[in-house]
């Protein structure tokens, strides 16, 4: 069996499971944010069991409006909190504990390689990083898993991504699931599993690694993972307490179709408005000039992210008239940067740096566009109207790009701004 | 189950984002969302499918997000089925949770804006009607059609569970 199919039959109790298979299965871990969370929490009463199913699998995360920007918003987080202490649910994370729901629950130990995990957002893919099956459900799917702890799935055909050579000098795990994207398209992947593997994606940190998986759903995958190794397990073992077990594909597994990529001959890569999917490599994109660049995210937001991009910033200074948005993924994060001094590379630059949370990504608030504006973004969609006004244009390219993009005022190779 | 209503049609990667932006989930009023719905491409479409209408659209609809205010927004602007070649996974399973009827059926070619369509969602047969053809998507799968005939996932839990 592949490593989606062994953690599909163990979380089910089955002895072997193939694709097409629908299977009753037990989750290890589920996850629900502030903006899910409330129509997850009003369905699970809907439903009328008194308690959870188990206060120790749930996890809690407050990110996507943070600190909350509305009376509305405010309300409905005093709400999950309630839910939280009612149900005795310890795995909170409340603002200033936590950060981006994707980036906590790798960093507090929540996901182990093996586990099935579900969570009421769609980017739940990000946790395959460590070798575990995990996918996006809506908030009534979410209360069911609450109340019974269970869930069914289908078991999905696996396509395999064997990635040889090496990602050169500012090319980045970004650029490489943009340009599978981009190969696939973006339904190339729908109802069906990822399954990352080969040298360059055995060279990536972990922090690319989730990045990579976190995009696997906007090729519609239902789960994106990577073959767990000694990274794997050396990240696992300082965040997670007690055992696991990783599971990995079996030498003779079975995988519906397989794509080879040589990483090597990879350059950055840009999303062109308005779909992911719409590729193509940096020196392509032509003279586009944008008015905001972001840094940040559950794609983007993490330790690595921050260090390449002050390494593009270092001793240079943001463009007249750009406004670079960066934002940590989580308070971990921050603290580290602050530490490395990442954080003062930022500010003299003249970027501004935010409260850990989702920002601009979803168009809430905090650095929303108007009509016509050009950003640069560092995140995972491109869809109109995703940051603010539906005549907004964004364009998505790894944190390196975004960084020399801020630099120029126009989206710029990363690679032409580190030689001059 | 067997729905009718007149035709709207989208096109391919119709994205959460499009049927309800980030910006409108903190309404959570469904008769709130539905004023926004397919804001993204049309401001009009509440008031285009007020009297009930049947969307057409073509790949990969509902991509995105697993905000289930997506199908609850479509449902409460009077949307009584979604018609689409593909959906994003997601969405299917939201769709069918809170009891939008949706098919999978690539018919966008053989159906104009306005045209009467019937549905009859649980085997996929689609007639149009002002045309005279019939037109075949797939049926809905057996555990989707009970969570359906349970009157939506909460329903089927709780019979699951004993509470009713
Ligand atoms: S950072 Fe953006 S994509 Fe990630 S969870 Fe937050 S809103 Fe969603």
């Amino acid at each position: 069996m592949n490593i989606v199919e062994k953690i599909l039959a163990k979380a089910s109790g089955e002895k072997e499971v193939a694709p097409g298979q629908i299977v009753d299965a037990k989750v290890d871990a589920a996850m629900i944010h502030d903006l899910t969370g409330p129509r997850a929490i009003e369905s699970f009463e809907e439903i009328g069991v008194e308690k959870v199913w188990d206060p120790s699998k749930i996890v809690v995360i407050f990110d996507h409006d943070v600190p909350p920007s509305t009376i509305k918003a405010a309300e409905l987080q005093k709400r999950v909190r309630e839910f939280v202490r009612k149900q005795g649910i310890k795995n909170f994370y409340d603002i200033g504990r936590g950060g981006v729901c994707h980036v906590v629950m790798l960093e507090k130990g929540h996901v182990r390689p093996g586990d099935l995990i579900v969570g009421a957002d769609s980017h739940t893919v990000t946790y395959g990083a460590l070798g575990a099956f995990a996918t996006g459900i809506g908030a009534t799917d979410m209360a069911a898993v609450m109340a019974t702890g269970t869930i069914w799935l289908r078991v999905p055909e696996a396509l395999k991504f064997e990635v040889t050579g090496r990602l050169g000098k500012f090319v980045l795990a970004k650029d490489l699931i943009l340009h599978i994207i981009g190969m696939i398209g973006s339904d190339g992947a729908t109802y069906k599993a990822m399954i990352f593997s080969g040298e360059a994606v055995g060279e990536i940190g972990i922090d690319g690694r989730a990045t990579i998986c976190n995009m696997s759903i906007e090729a519609g995958a239902k789960a994106g993972i990577v073959e767990p190794d000694e990274k794997t397990i050396q990240y696992v073992r300082e965040r997670v307490n007690g055992d696991f077990a990783p599971l990995k594909s079996d030498p003779d597994a079975e995988f519906s179709k397989t794509f080879e990529i040589n990483a090597s001959e990879l350059g950055p890569q840009v999303a062109i408005p308005h779909s992911v999917d719409n590729v193509k490599p940096v020196s392509e994109v032509g003279d586009v000039e944008i008015d905001q660049a972001f840094l940040g995210t559950c794609t983007n937001g993490r330790l690595d992210d921050l260090r390449v991009a002050a390494e593009v910033l270092r001793g240079r200074k943001v463009k007249e008239g750009v406004r670079f948005v960066i934002i940590p993924g989580s308070q971990e994060v921050y603290e580290k940067a602050l530490k490395e001094g990442l954080i003062d590379i930022f500010v003299s630059a003249g970027a501004v740096v935010g409260v850990p949370g989702c920002g601009p990504c979803i168009g809430i608030s905090r650095g929303v566009l108007a009509d016509g504006e050009v950003c640069i973004s560092a995140a995972n969609r491109n869809f109109v109207g995703r940051m603010g006004s539906p005549k907004a244009k964004i364009y998505l390219a790894s944190p390196a790009t975004v960084a020399a993009s801020a630099i120029t005022g126009k989206i710029t190779d990363p690679r032409e701004v580190m030689k001059a | 189950m067997k729905i009718r209503g007149k035709a709207l049609i989208y096109g391919d990667n119709i994205d959460t984002d499009i049927i309800i932006p980030g910006r409108y989930l903190v309404l959570q009023d469904p008769d709130e969302l539905a004023k926004h719905a397919m804001e993204g491409i049309d401001p009009d479409f509440p008031k285009k499918a007020r009297e009930g209408v049947i969307l057409v659209a073509g790949k990969n609809f509902g991509c995105g997000s697993s905000r289930e205010e997506a199908p609850v927004a479509l449902k409460h602007a009077n949307v009584k089925c979604v018609i689409a070649e593909s959906f994003a996974r997601i969405f299917y399973r939201n769709a069918i949770n809170i009891g939008l009827p949706i098919v999978e059926a690539a018919i966008k070619g053989s159906v104009e804006e306005g045209d009467e369509l019937m549905v009859d969602v649980v085997n996929g047969v689609i007639e149009n009607q002002s045309k005279g053809i019939k037109l075949k998507g797939n049926p809905l799968p057996p555990l989707a059609l009970e969570i359906i005939n349970a009157g939506g996932l909460t329903r089927y839990i709780r019979k699951k569970l004993g509470l009713e």
